[in-house]
């Protein structure tokens, strides 16, 4: 009896000490980046910096905060995750809500052309032609190397689709079938009866849009050649290739790194507001979308 | 013979009756069209997203088996350009492109294969540890802290690497990882000081580890809802005949979440060919393409989406259908073996 106690005591040690270790190691690289962005310029670059600051300026937060790209890029990011979101969210409730519906005609065609997508991808390469091709269709609603663009171009995706469609094939028939009685047009039965019955769902998957359009960076720098209409993380990633390219001592009292830190804690402080609220849906969120089909 | 003959030319009731059918069936699903418009037109955006974002660049595919040009002069709809059946793709595999794209390929079967073997299992590790840690508080400090990464973008996170990897002068004019790795023995001093970043050998630890910072705290969220359904009972069920710890997490609690890790195999295996290029373009560098260039990236390049290539659509469109055949098969492949060995599949 005595032994079988043992053996789980190591384990369970063995478990707290691995789980602190590693959440530690997850961690470190945030609050490195911290004290990197508020040290002074010799501390950093002699490396007393390994956890704390050391001669703490908020010189590198100003100079970026004073940045008038800075905020346009910002303000660019806010926009596109806001109007991405809605748009997305829009576009796959709607899509969701017919395609969980038996009397939908040739339903099962649907859902087979929406799965095939996980399965096969056609790839950058046949993304960027098809662009390149369809351009025109842009230049003409004249939202080329426009914001716009972004929001539009992120659509959907499979997996998220499919999340939804579940969450919806899930609401009881017997409630669409009373509100069939009462009166409620087929619009009606979305917005007054599924989408707030499956709430959790909705949520999960719109933070999931919203995370992917606030982190979003490759198209943005494909698809859009004009600086003011960049989003934060293109402007970061461009930051940060200009001073390796220079490599100047640019600063009087902060090292160049410090200004990369700073940018990236601005860019992280949203995600760490609203991440305690989001971090319960994302938990759900990922158990919901058992893909079925 | 002669009454089977006439009973062939008057149709008998049963046939009349199957016309009939046929003729309410078209009409009746023509009812039902019209009846339920309103399904369709909430159906409409998502078939035109899924239309102009995922297939018509299935279409474009076909620049693979096309020249690019119309009798001599570039032009970039492909149903308008010369077919020139398999020449990109035998260039590709034994022409002047072919030792880039053969290494590319190499790469990617050995990127994903070391992600699949380390980030694979530490999930489900973490999940189980999880498991152990009967403090609700603190548990949940640990979820937020290892969660947390998975929601930072690419762009920062390669930005941290490429800073905590930094090259430098001397010992502590590195990055601070550079710098600790130094310490503990693990790098040697010439290597940091000419830049992780730089060295090939290094590139893969590199991706390989920022990838379990990013995303395995956050992909045992699956497997640790799987520990959770476990019912109780037959945990004590277990303790009644006798096992110890180590005997009902063999017994009971892998045996729980069996499915689980089959179903999430099977994603990864159909994921080995589609290494993420946004990570890999933002890492790789000219000198570390020997380890680091992936099909995707090699057809970003050779695409003309990156600079540093010469632009070969025809010959990237065909790389990437190449391997999206393969990761296709391969989705299959896995899920059928899982499906006759465990009856747990995905499709």
């Amino acid at each position: 009896m005595k032994r079988i106690e043992i053996s789980e005591l190591i384990f369970k040690i063995f478990a707290y000490l691995f789980l602190t270790v590693f959440a530690l190691f997850c961690l470190y690289p945030f609050v490195y980046a911290v004290s990197a962005s508020i040290s002074g310029m010799d501390a950093l670059r002699t490396g007393k910096v390994i956890l704390w600051p050391v001669d703490v300026q908020f010189d590198a937060f100003m100079y970026v905060l004073q940045q008038k790209t800075f905020w346009t890029c910002y303000a660019n990011t806010l926009f596109v995750t806001f109007y991405g979101t809605i748009w997305a969210l829009v576009v796959s409730i709607a899509g969701a809500y017919a395609l969980s519906k038996k009397r939908l005609m040739f339903r099962r065609g649907f859902n087979f052309l929406l799965s095939f997508t996980m399965w096969f991808a056609a790839g950058l390469i046949p993304t960027w032609l098809n662009y390149k091709a369809t351009q025109g269709i842009f230049q003409g609603m004249g939202i080329m190397d426009d914001k716009w663009l972004i929001v539009i171009a992120m659509g959907t995706n499979a997996f998220n689709v499919i999340l939804l469609r579940n969450a919806f094939e899930g609401v009881p028939s017997e409630i669409e079938e009373a509100s069939i009685v009462d009166g409620a047009s087929e619009f009606q039965i979305l917005t007054k009866v599924y989408v707030p019955m499956s709430k959790s769902a909705i949520a999960t998957v719109g933070l999931f849009f919203g995370i992917s359009r606030w982190n979003g960076y490759f198209w943005a720098r494909k698809m859009i050649g004009n600086s003011a209409e960049w989003p934060l993380q293109v402007y970061i990633r461009d930051t940060l290739e200009q001073f390796n390219t220079t490599e100047t001592q640019a600063f009087e009292n902060f090292a160049t790194d410090s200004v990369i830190y700073s940018m990236i804690i601005c860019a992280i402080i949203p995600i760490l507001i609203i991440y305690p609220y989001i971090q319960k849906y994302f938990a759900k969120g990922v158990n919901l979308g058992g893909v079925k089909e | 013979m002669k009454k089977d003959k006439m009973t062939n030319l008057i149709p008998d009731e049963q046939t009349l009756k199957r016309d009939e059918f046929e003729k309410n069936y078209w009409k009746d699903n023509f009812k039902k069209l019209g009846k339920d418009w309103r399904l369709y037109l909430l159906l409409l955006p998502l078939v035109f997203v899924f239309v102009c974002w995922k297939y018509m660049p299935m279409y474009e595919l076909l620049v693979a088996f096309k020249s690019g040009m119309k009798e001599g002069v570039a032009v970039i709809r492909v149903n308008e350009q010369d077919f020139v059946g398999f020449q990109w793709f035998k260039q590709m595999m034994f022409g002047s492109k072919a030792n880039e794209f053969w290494r590319a390929f190499r790469n990617t079967f050995a990127i994903s294969f070391y992600g699949l073997l380390f980030g694979f299992p530490i999930p489900i590790i973490i999940a189980l540890f999880f498991n152990e840690i009967k403090s609700d508080i603190y548990r949940s400090v640990l979820q937020v802290l290892t969660y947390l990464p998975k929601f930072v973008s690419t762009v920062v996170m390669t930005s941290l690497v490429a800073l905590l990897l930094k090259v430098g002068s001397d010992v502590s004019s590195c990055g601070v990882v550079s710098t600790a790795l130094v310490k503990l023995g693990l790098l040697s001093q010439e290597a940091a000081n000419a830049g992780v970043m730089y060295a090939p050998q290094y590139f893969r630890s590199v991706y390989i580890i920022s990838g379990i910072w990013e995303g395995c705290g956050y992909g045992s969220i699956v497997y640790f809802a799987a520990i959770i359904g476990i019912s109780p009972t037959s945990y004590e069920a277990a303790q009644m005949d006798g096992a110890n710890k180590m005997a009902q997490i063999r017994h009971v609690v892998l045996p729980g979440i069996l499915s689980t890790i089959t179903i999430m195999l099977i994603l990864r295996i159909g994921d080995l060919l589609t290494v993420g290029y946004e990570k890999i373009l933002l890492l790789y560098k000219p000198q570390t393409w020997e380890t680091a260039d992936v099909v995707s990236t090699f057809a970003a390049r050779i695409g003309g989406l990156e600079t540093g290539g010469s632009a070969l659509p025809g010959l990237a469109s065909a790389a990437e259908m190449l391997s999206a055949v393969i990761a296709m098969l391969l989705v299959i492949g896995s899920n059928m073996i899982s499906k006759r060995v465990s009856n747990t599949s995905l499709y």
